[in-house]
């Protein structure tokens, strides 16, 4: 009432962001290069953050060049870390708008949007005796979370990355291995070409017998899958992916999105997520990838296209739409 | 059109080359927008609610009249901030791109008796849409006035002059009836729509916030200061009420600017608008001090070209317009204040009569006459 039409919020978030019962944030402070084009952000969350399970992933807002963009990035830091402070480590992707940023240009000091950790990429409750991570790239970082969070008596690492030098954490891996906590093979696939899923079994004998966690690209990753279905052993494998699969796409339209009062075309391809962020409509997002439903928007009118699975859903009182994996079939109404 | 049509010297190709030129001017903006935009509306908006939070706080000593002072005119000040530079130009989408919910058009809400949903569709789609246009766009005269000669004479106008002042004075009650089309809308069959109604309600919803907040609890709070403070908020609100009618004024109703007619835009191109928005809107010069104050609306004919780009482009936008306004041989109205609006009262005094026959034609416009 005394602040009307503001919120007292709006006026307490000028002196304390990230005090509890306020919208989740956090404060870069630190940013800590790892290789060429990968940083670790050393990130204080604000009073609401819940603590992460090791191999879970947070959605951040950045402002980039004025424009809120999220992105989900995994934990990197232990659950315990005693000044309460988690990191994340990210990776400069060529063209990758938030990536770039964040490796090469975020600053300490600066506040950034946070959801709450999620994500099911992590290790049972009853510690599994023998252990397989099976990662490429940027895929270590939850991986990292796990390591450093929880110990295991038999772990093997298969980490791919083009050059010795692009191994995140290699230091602290090698120390690992040092201390006989860990067993790690490297392929460096510039030299020895990609990791042949089906010849496993060459670097690490006893993987059927493995509680297995893979994460990288998609075709890492469709191969694990087709490798341990094969071997009627698809339940010891968990994957993470950070990009959906895409298989279809068709003719594209004109979308509205009708609270901002806004018409654009859209071609068949692209996410109406992307089409409606790039229009300065105020989309809900999350994962990206069509797993958490955090960007479902109602479908007003028209039809959208699965880009998963080719599917069709067309406009129905009460019909919601995962924006991150749709694109327009043909004209369509978002309400948005 | 009014007398004399001061495009008329165009061709169509040259009013489809206007239009592209003045895309071009826009595309630049919108390729340079980024961090220090963001910057520049954070940091007005942060100083706006400390403006406001500190006035509020003097204002509860303000039985002391240097509090009641200084009180006033910082609560005036961030008021006038609130309406113009932030909420106008967030409810008019400028800042969308951000892609912040806490600055974003379908989330904004104003310190005004009109709800932002109800003023963005009678000031976004139909005032920027039809600007100018006789019989579309209400703001010409705010369906109380008459502001052109075009319009028709009603004896009523005969006490424009006095209406002009009152709306003035409770400037945001006169937009928010605007708002509601309550002209149209008091009489009996359509006073039941159940439409109307609810947009009528969350009208009597908003008031009583405003209300409350500046009139009961504010003043409540400051104790023994009740009846300075109750003083105090009112006065802001009048100064705020005055100064953004007399910037609005400004805009479209100074001597010079043209109203067209309703079939004038059927099949308008996009050359076109652009040259009737041109046409339709008047500047105030002035000091950057003055630019902000008025909300950059002082760059009037800049925003009704683009609308949605963030105020604070206006000005650099405002120099390479200018120059397009001189290559076409357009007449860009602009003045200090004081000039603008003596023109635009000027105005409402003298077609406050009806038009007297035959009409007046400037020497100006008589010699064009000639020569065409």
């Amino acid at each position: 009432m005394v602040t009307t039409p503001l919120l007292p919020s709006d006026y307490l978030d000028l002196v304390s962001p990230l005090r509890a019962g306020a919208d989740l944030r956090g404060r870069i402070e630190a940013v800590h290069p790892e290789t060429a084009d990968a940083a670790t952000l050393v990130i204080r969350p604000g009073r609401g953050w819940r603590r992460h399970t090791a191999g879970q992933y947070v959605r951040i807002g950045v402002d980039v060049d004025g424009r809120r963009l999220w992105r989900a990035y995994s934990i990197t830091s232990p659950t315990d870390r005693q000044d309460g402070r988690i990191t994340i480590t990210v990776k400069a992707i060529p063209d990758g708008q938030v990536s770039n940023h964040l490796v090469h240009r975020a600053r300490p000091g600066t506040l950034i949007r946070l959801d709450q950790p999620t994500g099911d990429f992590v290790l049972p409750h009853a510690k599994p005796a023998k252990v397989l991570y099976l990662t490429a790239g940027s895929g270590i970082t939850p991986v990292m979370g796990m390591l450093r969070d929880t110990e295991v008596d038999d772990v093997v690492l298969v980490h791919c990355a083009p050059q010795p030098q692009d191994v995140l954490f290699r230091d602290e891996l090698h120390g690992l291995v040092a201390d006989k906590k860990l067993r790690l093979t490297e392929v460096h696939t510039a030299m020895d070409g990609r990791l042949d899923v089906a010849r496993l079994g060459e670097l690490v004998p006893d993987w059927a017998e493995r509680e297995t966690w893979a994460c990288g690209p998609a075709g890492l990753l469709d191969a694990a899958e087709e490798h341990w279905t094969d071997n009627g052993v698809r339940e010891r494998l968990r994957t993470e992916r950070f990009r959906p699969r895409i298989v279809v796409a068709g003719d594209g339209g004109a979308v509205t999105f009708s609270t901002t009062g806004k018409t654009v075309d859209a071609d068949g391809a692209t996410p109406l997520l992307d089409i409606g962020e790039e229009a300065g409509v105020l989309m809900p997002s999350g994962c990206r990838m069509g797993i958490c439903f955090g960007c479902v928007t109602p479908l007003k009118a028209g039809a959208v296209r699965d880009l998963r699975t080719g599917e069709i859903t067309e406009a129905e009182p009460g019909v919601l739409i995962q924006t991150c994996v749709s694109a327009a079939a043909g004209p369509c109404d978002i309400e948005r | 059109m009014t007398a004399i049509d001061p495009t008329a010297h165009l061709t169509a190709e040259q009013i489809e080359e206007l239009g592209r030129e003045l895309d071009a001017i826009r595309d630049e903006v919108l390729a340079a927008r980024g961090e220090q935009d963001a910057a520049y509306i954070r940091k007005v908006i942060s100083a706006q609610r400390k403006l406001e939070l500190a006035s509020r706080g003097v204002l509860l000593f303000s039985i002391f009249p240097p509090a009641w002072l200084l009180g006033t005119a910082g609560l005036s000040v961030a008021k006038i901030m609130e309406n113009m530079e932030i909420g106008h130009n967030v409810l008019h989408g400028q800042w969308d791109w951000m892609r912040d919910p806490k600055i974003h058009s379908t989330t904004w809400e104003w310190d005004h008796v009109s709800p932002s949903e109800q003023w963005k569709h009678s000031h976004n789609e139909l005032h920027h849409t039809y600007t100018n246009v006789i019989g579309k766009d209400n703001d010409l005269g705010y369906g109380i006035m008459r502001v052109d000669e075009d319009q028709k004479w009603h004896p009523l106008h005969l006490g424009q002059p006095l209406w002009n002042l009152v709306n003035a004075c409770f400037f945001e009650y006169g937009i928010a009836a605007y708002d509601l089309e309550l002209g149209k809308n008091l009489h009996k069959r359509r006073r039941r729509n159940p439409e109307f109604r609810a947009r009528a309600k969350a009208v009597g919803r908003k008031i009583r916030k405003q209300v409350l907040k500046d009139y009961v609890i504010h003043p409540l709070l400051s104790g023994p200061s009740f009846l300075t403070t109750l003083a105090a908020t009112f006065t802001a609100n009048l100064v705020r009420n005055i100064w953004s009618h007399s910037v609005i004024m400004c805009g479209h109703f100074p001597e010079g600017v043209q109203v067209f007619e309703r079939r004038s835009v059927e099949g308008e191109t996009r050359g076109q608008w652009y040259l009737r928005q041109m046409m339709g809107s008047a500047n105030i010069s002035g000091s950057r001090a003055m630019h902000f104050m008025t909300g950059n609306l002082s760059h009037q004919i800049e925003h009704h070209l683009f609308p949605d780009l963030p105020s604070n482009r206006y000005a650099e936008v405002a120099v390479k317009v200018r120059a397009l306004f001189e290559k076409y041989e357009l007449e860009y109205i602009t003045g200090p204040l004081p000039k603008q609006v003596f023109s635009a009262w000027h105005k409402v005094f003298r077609l406050s009569l009806p038009n007297k026959k035959p009409k007046i034609k400037t020497p100006a416009r008589e010699k064009e006459l000639v020569a065409s």
